[in-house]
């Protein structure tokens, strides 16, 4: 019955029996998917956690276990870790481009209203009915001057 | 030297704590947590095989890591990390697509035709922009490429887990992890 037994039961060199814990997640055709979590949690702590689990969600915890352990074998500094801190790059880089965008656009978006507004025959009158708020808001993004702004753009 | 405390790692493992301990510099015995839950999850043999593996200067950011994969792992015992990184995956997605749409609407405002306005003063920042703005529109558009080539290799892993990223969320309560734990 050696042909029946799961890559634990094999790479742990005991029988393999009908309830094994790790069988339906850890096949004998796959046996480096069992060495990569026998090498860095061990098999009994894996069999621990397994037995924790609801049925139904050890096969993702399993599979988890495994992405885990690769990445830590990969990486044996940061492990997954180290690919969370570089999302977390990511997503900061991705912010501050999005913001640039979305600066530009707006003032893309001022300046033309701007220049409508100089084209009109009653910009006077116009002009005095925007709020003061506003106003400001336009001085002060054409205050090129301005070092953070400017640098945006360069 | 005689009379100082086991660490954390010999305290619960209740052996006598040597000056050669691989464990003492990175579980002191005032944070005894710490070395438990690492233990709980990897087992105190194989953290020690592993930081036997590292030259000694990385050990600290191994022992950081360790820890806090053993945290999100005892917060989700099914997930572990691999729930907050497809949380993140999620994210890096949706802030790319926001991304390729503002790209989209600003190439769409510099294609408009201008006001008919010949008073119109350009500002230098405004002259900046009409030389350079199609070669920055096309860095913008190559660093987003790039960003998505670095993580191709992770969809395929985690298309099993995408539906239940949502669940997972609750491991990643932390500030970003190399940040918040003290490198050595």
């Amino acid at each position: 019955m050696n042909s029946g037994r799961c890559a634990a039961c094999k790479s742990q060199r005991r029988k393999c029996p009908s309830d094994c814990i790790f069988s339906p997640y850890f096949p004998a055709n796959d046996p480096q998917r069992f060495a990569c979590v026998h090498k860095i949690y061990g098999s009994s702590n894996v069999g621990k956690m397994l037995q924790e689990i609801p049925p139904n969600l050890r096969e993702e915890a399993a599979n988890t276990l495994y992405l885990e352990a690769k990445w830590r074998i990969e990486d044996p500094i940061y492990g997954c870790v180290g690919i969370i801190s570089s999302l977390y790059k990511q997503i900061q880089n991705a912010e501050i481009e999005l913001a640039k965008i979305q600066t530009q656009i707006a003032f893309y978006k001022l300046q033309t209203q701007q220049q409508v507004i100089e084209a009109e025959p009653n910009m006077e009158v116009l002009q005095s009915q925007s709020s003061n708020m506003e106003q400001f808001e336009v001085d002060n993004l054409f205050e090129w001057e301005n070092p953070t702004i400017a640098s945006w753009f360069n | 030297m005689g009379g100082s405390s086991p660490c954390a790692s010999c305290k619960l493992l209740r052996r006598r704590c040597t000056k050669e301990c691989i464990f003492a510099p990175y579980f002191p015995s005032d944070d005894p947590r710490k070395f438990a839950i690492v233990h709980k999850v990897f087992g105190a043999s194989n953290v020690s095989k592993m930081l036997q593996e590292l030259p000694i200067h990385q050990r600290g950011d191994a022992v950081s890591s360790l820890v806090y994969e053993a945290n999100a792992r005892v917060r989700d015992p099914v997930y572990g990390c691999v729930g907050a990184i497809s949380y993140l995956q999620n994210q890096v997605t949706q802030l790319q697509m926001q991304l390729a749409v503002a790209q989209a609407e600003i190439l769409s405002i510099q294609m408009q035709p201008e006001p008919s306005n010949n008073n119109t003063t350009l500002l230098p920042s405004q002259l900046l922009l009409d030389q350079d703005d199609n070669e920055k529109f096309l860095l913008l558009s190559t660093s987003s490429a790039e960003n998505n080539n670095n993580y191709e290799f992770l969809p395929q892993y985690l298309s099993s887990f995408a539906s239940s990223s949502s669940s997972s969320s609750n491991v990643f309560q932390d500030s970003e992890p190399l940040k918040r734990e003290s490198f050595c």
